[in-house]
């Protein structure tokens, strides 16, 4: 075990490292610039659990409406051998698929543990490369490494070996109509998709074959307009590849970081936490809410210290970075003789509340 | 966003409640809007749960669907907001206005009334547009016969949908885009497409500020979300059960409570959204309207109307636009970009305020005036008087750039030159015919005036664009002509 | 194996004007900066003029027209050229040198002239009227609801641009058309290949603009699957100054970069409002100094100092130029300033650059596009000097990445952040601190 890794279980204590999967590593990329968030994950730390424990639970809830439809549609895509999928492959992307063989990771019988499970996948997968006309693997157990630890991921996504090429193909049950889908959604599938290529590519270099034995290019199976019907589109996840790629490689680099932290700082639950995570800088923008636990607190956080980044990543821009409120208003209204490296920012904002007060005092 | 933005907002952070971003109402307001609040059932595309709809806030009518996945139910749903819509709809086109004749000597009528929808936010607007595009291909005949209404609905909401996305329309409105125009609250934008939370900053409850009402409002259990997605523990907890409580009900009065027992549930989670829009729209209508706001609305009655005309002859809306359609209505839509930007910074010296910050305006004192300069140069001697303005506004309008006056657009002229708070105007237009101003037409020494280049860009004569027919080889070719077919009016809706 | 880059770019010119006679409707050429795509676009036009055919050349901008006319003009003046023009336009004084060229606002004015040359927009004004060929000029930053609007009036055409400026826009945002092959936002070049995927395309290889200290930089950024060389070598274009440098830190940068073709002058790490002054002031005060230092220009094309006229100062936004203008006063009357938007296609000596991601804290996909950077670094004939405050790696770091993802849009390469980074790595050897 490294020193860092060391180090991160000490700022977990006693809780069990949390289980990373796609949602969580793609999460990384959302807010790359948040110590936080990157010291917390890095560690393995149940966000959510924290948050609550801080009195800022996390809004994200799920209907129960959403996951019944999601599994009825992935059963009936995957029914009988994955039939339905198979036509789209054949239909919908012009594949010729003459038959397929499907295989299930995800039961193995027993308990295995997920180590084994891995080395199972890996087993097939080196074998499927060289015969057969294709391939369906279903729940395939894939390893990424995160900030030098191993994490298990158990997709819920098939991996289709065609013509010694994998591809990935994600089932999500957000509709594409008329060829279109809500750009945020397939975003964030995009994005689970490509921790998904990487995983895989990750495990197939290391069987000796090229990265572009897995493609860029993801299968997305999604119901056809307001049907159950599904449809079939690729979806090229070059950047978020890269942006992955890019924020795994940034991850190592937490031991700087971490090494700025007191000894003996831990997230332990407690009357201390709250002190603890406060130690650690959260770079807060309004756009934290829709991904992060932590998010409620950070803006608290932020909204306490009338910090001018819970307005927006913008309006701080706009503000030539000042980052707070009571200054930005002090010097609007003159009554804060700035320092000359704000003396433009001061500038531009007693412009601005000058035109502000002749525009409503021309209109009362 | 601008500097002024930002400020207003930090303005509204120190003041604990929003502040206003305008000193005018940018948008028309019906005298009887149709408030629609809908919700959508969790995970599914556009499956209607319920809606509470009207025109009179005492008397909202509550629609909803007991089982939202039984498609039955669903064209039930579809037929009954069809009834209110398009009921509001007729009631529009009673009134008629005489236009002069057009130049090929066709009679013209404008409606005297165009309807308005609200809904409280964009994903009101989303859902709006794909109950449309789910209904419009329906038919009346056929394997699955629906309501002759339901198509009907389908492609008006296909058009209010459409109009949507035009600047400067006002036939449908999200309610908190509609706000934000016209105040800045303490805090994100995304913050501010909660309703609840926006409506908390700008006019919270007696007792409360601003941040404390927007906090109240966060708390789904107090504040039920303004839809169309429904908030998840109210899914699990008590929709969950009550819609279970319908499919399981064993008789005619099973069947009646369990209804009862939706209705209530649901109307639990409109009322205080209901509410929260006719607040809304109160506040709205206590601005003054803005002096461009009716000759918009002149245009919103104009595609209405005809819209309605051609209504019978009309084929519902296709799937997508083909290649002739994307770029005429691209063209339309910057064009009324430009138009709406520059009425509204007319019409409102707050918005003007913004491209003063940036230099595309100016306003201050006239220090001196030659209102009978005359420019003789050509053939004809010209009137050209010269005004000087001070300013210290950062004008970044260069020597030669056409101008025009904030007060009276029809003021027109031209910057001779900037320099050290001083700007040289040349006026070149809106002063009369003669070789003397028309009296009041300059500005006089002292006068406060504000100019700026926005709407002054000539016009661009009508563009050309080929037939669908003659659709290029670069874009294609011809694409088929659309024809409904019964595969779409068959189109599964689980 | 040595690398002649005439040769090259000349078969692959060779190329396209074959092409021209094969019968193909469209032929697209990708010319990357400086590639020689006026040259091109002058010799396709002689070559089928030559051949009897009627001629359309469509440009984006009156500047262009004007400059086109002048190429054609003066290299060809057997051609019987034409203007198509709208009321007002007075002739600029290189259209005016050539009293051959026929002005006119009505195309049927123009019926005996060969070739006729307007800007997209005049064209689009037509309803009638046919040519047999087209020639579209920096068809990468027409959109493609333009294309649609004057497709009609040519059977055959020539499309020739820089994929790798900016890409065209609107002042509306409006998702309903994303996914369609002829999506109107889209520029004219992308909707023609989906429709037309047989159509050949060509790339010229050669950059005659860029020097060989610029050409790897700028082809690995921003092309990063068709790379193009430098048409010079190493030591074929010097800088040097007529005064010599007095060790400050303006100077050094100028030093680096006459010596190097590239510097950095690097301000304290600051956020700051887009109109920092201190970077506005140094960006000014670089290019200020070099006309001071009376720089000198050796190239193929011989010797020559690098007046105002050779020198381009470029920013992103339209308040930093103005601000820049300011600055520069009345010493650096004679330099172009200009945002990256009105300096494509422009050409220069040597380019001072207000970085895009200066003093910002967060990046917007506008600091992002790529576009943007690739026409600021890569206007210059012999060296680059950009100004930024310390940070930006740190910045780029942060960057969230969140972008909406719409289904069926081809993915548009390179990706902003990354040609950032591979611009910004490179500088960062170049550096330079104020």
């Amino acid at each position: 075990m490294t020193d860092l890794a060391a180090r991160l279980d000490r700022l977990r204590g006693a809780a069990q490292p949390r289980n990373h999967d796609a949602r969580t590593i793609a999460a990384l990329t959302s807010n790359p610039g948040c110590a936080r968030r990157g010291v917390l994950d890095a560690a393995g730390i149940d966000k959510d659990a924290i948050a609550a424990e801080l009195g800022f639970a996390a809004p994200f809830g799920q209907s129960q409406f959403a996951i019944t439809r999601g599994n009825v549609f992935e059963a009936q895509v995957k029914a009988d051998g994955c039939a339905e999928l198979l036509s789209l492959l054949r239909d919908r992307l012009g594949l010729s698929i003459p038959e397929v063989a499907y295989d299930d990771l995800g039961v193995v019988g027993g308990n295995e543990s997920r180590k084994v499970r891995h080395a199972r996948t890996r087993q097939l997968f080196a074998r499927a490369l060289g015969e057969g006309p294709g391939t369906l693997f279903d729940h395939p157990l894939l390893r990424l490494d995160i900030a030098g630890q191993p994490a298990y991921l158990e997709p819920d996504v098939i991996a289709f070996q065609f013509e010694g090429r994998f591809h990935i193909i994600e089932i999500k049950s957000f509709a594409m109509i008329d060829g279109q889908a809500d750009p945020a959604q397939v975003a964030s599938a995009a994005r689970q998709s490509a921790v998904y290529v990487l995983a895989l590519r990750r495990l197939l270099t290391e069987l000796g074959h090229d990265e572009d034995t897995v493609s860029h290019e993801v299968v997305l199976v999604c119901p056809e307009n307001f049907s159950n019907r599904p449809t079939a589109t690729f979806l090229d996840v070059r950047p978020q590849l890269a942006v992955l790629r890019r924020q795994l490689a940034r991850l190592t680099g937490i031991d700087r970081i971490v090494a700025e932290l007191p000894a003996d700082l831990t997230f332990e639950p407690g009357a201390g936490l709250a002190g603890a995570v406060r130690s650690v800088e959260a770079r807060y923008s309004p756009d934290c809410v829709s991904g992060c636990e932590m998010a409620l607190f950070c803006r608290d956080e932020a909204r306490a210290c009338g910090s001018t980044g819970a307005l927006g990543r913008s309006i701080r821009d706009d503000l030539g970075g000042v980052d707070s409120i009571a200054t930005a208003l002090a010097l609007a209204d003159g009554s804060l003789e700035p320092a000359e490296e704000l003396a433009e920012t001061a500038a531009g904002l007693r412009l601005a509340a000058r035109l502000r007060r002749e525009a409503l005092g021309a209109a009362s | 966003m601008s500097a002024l933005g930002a400020l207003a907002r930090l303005e509204a952070v120190a003041a604990g409640r929003a502040v206003p971003v305008a000193t005018v109402r940018h948008c028309h307001l019906s005298e009887r809007p149709l408030v629609i609040v809908p919700l959508r059932l969790a995970g599914e595309a556009v499956a209607p749960l319920a809606a509470m709809v009207g025109t009179d806030p005492e008397r909202p009518r509550l629609l909803f669907v007991p089982q939202p996945r039984n498609r039955d139910l669903r064209f039930r749903f579809a037929a009954e907001l069809a009834e209110v819509v398009l009921g509001r709809i007729e009631e529009c086109r009673t009134a008629v206005e005489e236009l002069p004749p057009a130049k090929d000597g066709t009679e013209r009528v404008r409606y005297g009334e165009a309807p308005q929808i609200i809904v409280p936010n964009q994903a009101g607007v989303g859902f709006l547009r794909m109950l449309g595009r789910s209904t419009r291909f329906r038919r009346t005949d056929g394997p699955y016969p629906v309501d002759p209404a339901v198509p009907m609905l389908g492609r008006w909401l296909t058009w209010f949908a459409d109009r949507y996305e035009r600047p400067g329309a006002a036939l449908l409105l999200a309610m908190t885009e509609t706000l934000r125009l016209h105040w800045a609250s303490g805090q994100s934008s995304l913050e501010d497409g909660n309703l609840a939370a926006l409506l908390g900053w700008i006019d919270p409850p007696e007792g409360l500020t601003g941040p404390q009402a927007a906090a109240l409002a966060e708390d789904p259990v107090a504040s039920p979300p303004a839809g169309p997605a429904t908030d998840p523990s109210f899914d699990n907890e008590v929709l969950a059960p009550a819609i279970a409580g319908y499919d399981e009900a064993a008789d005619e009065t099973g069947l009646s409570h369990a209804k009862e027992r939706l209705r209530t549930v649901l109307s639990s989670q409109l009322v205080p959204t209901w509410e929260l829009m006719w607040r809304a729209i109160g506040l709205l209508r206590a601005l003054p309207e803005g002096a461009n706001v009716a000759a918009r609305h002149d245009r919103d009655r104009d595609s209405f109307t005809w819209y309605a005309e051609t209504f019978e002859e009309g084929f519902p809306q296709a799937r997508r636009d083909d290649a002739v359609n994307a770029a005429r209505r691209l063209h339309d839509l910057e064009r009324a970009q430009e138009s709406y930007d520059a009425q509204r910074a007319f019409d409102d010296p707050l918005v003007m305020a913004e491209y003063r910050l940036t230099g595309e305006a100016f306003g201050g004192v006239v220090t001196e005036c030659l209102p009978t300069r005359l420019d003789e140069t050509g053939k004809k001697p010209k009137l050209r008087p010269w005004l000087r303005v001070r300013t210290g506004d950062p004008v970044r309008l260069e020597p030669g750039r056409a101008v025009c006056s904030a007060a009276r657009p029809g003021l027109k002229g031209r910057i001779v030159e900037v320099a050290a708070g001083e700007v040289l105007v040349e006026l070149t237009g809106g002063m009369g015919r003669k070789l003397t101003p028309e009296p009041g037409s300059v500005p006089e020494v002292g006068d406060r005036v504000c100019f700026t280049s926005l709407g002054t860009d000539s016009a661009r004569g009508r563009p050309n664009f080929p037939e669908r027919e003659q659709t290029p080889w670069t874009h294609g070719g011809p694409p088929a002509e659309y024809v409904p077919t019964d595969e779409d009016a068959q189109e599964a809706w689980s | 194996m040595t690398f002649d880059p005439g040769a090259e770019a000349g078969r692959v010119v060779d190329a396209v004007l074959a092409d021209l006679a094969a019968g193909h409707r469209g032929v697209v050429v990708d010319s990357p900066p400086g590639a020689g795509k006026s040259t091109l676009v002058v010799r396709a036009a002689a070559h089928l003029a030559g051949a009897g055919e009627r001629l359309m050349i469509v440009a984006q901008t009156n500047e262009q027209v004007d400059d086109l006319i002048d190429r054609i003009a003066t290299g060809h003046p057997e051609l019987a050229l034409g203007r198509l023009s709208a009321a007002g336009y007075a002739p600029s004084a290189r259209v005016a040198a050539h009293p051959a060229v026929r002005i006119a606002q009505k195309a049927a004015d123009l019926d005996e002239h060969s070739v006729v040359i307007a800007t997209a927009a005049k064209w689009a004004t037509l309803a009638e009227g046919s040519w047999p060929w087209a020639i579209v000029d920096e068809a990468y930053q027409m959109r493609s609801d333009m294309l649609l609007r004057l497709a009609g009036r040519f059977e055959r055409a020539l499309f020739v641009g820089d994929p790798g400026q900016l890409d065209p826009f609107s002042t509306v945002e409006v998702e309903r058309w994303a996914g369609l092959s002829w999506d109107p936002l889209r520029s004219a070049v992308s909707v023609l290949l989906a429709h037309n995927p047989e159509l050949p395309v060509h790339r010229l290889p050669v950059s005659w603009r860029l020097p060989a200290s610029a050409a790897p930089v700028v082809s690995e950024a921003f092309y990063p699957f068709t790379g193009f060389r430098a048409g010079t070598a190493p030591g074929d274009r010097r800088l040097e100054f007529s005064a010599r440098g007095m060790g400050t830190p303006h100077d050094r940068a100028l030093d680096e970069a006459a010596a190097t073709g590239w510097a950095l002058l690097e301000l304290p790490a600051r956020h700051t409002v887009r109109t920092d002054s201190e970077a506005v002031r140094a960006t000014a005060a670089l290019a200020v100094r070099l006309l001071q230092r009376g720089g000198v220009a050796h190239s193929e094309r011989g010797t020559a100092p690098v007046d105002a006229a050779r020198i381009a100062v470029g920013a992103a936004h339209r308040d930093q130029v103005t601000a820049l203008r300011a600055a520069l006063g009345p010493a650096g009357a004679g330099v172009t300033v200009d945002t990256a938007n009105r300096l494509q296609g422009r050409e220069y000596d040597v380019t001072v650059v207000l970085h895009p991601l200066s003093g910002r804290r967060d990046a917007t996909a506008f600091h992002l596009e790529s576009g943007r950077l690739c026409v600021l670094a890569s206007r210059h004939r012999h060296a680059c000097v950009v100004v930024a405050r310390a940070g930006i790696p740190e910045l780029l770091d942060a960057h969230p990445s969140a972008e909406p993802v719409h289904l069926n849009v081809p993915v548009r390469f390179p990706d902003g952040w990354e040609a950032n980074q591979a611009i910004l790595a490179h500088l960062a050897e170049h550096r330079v601190r104020a």
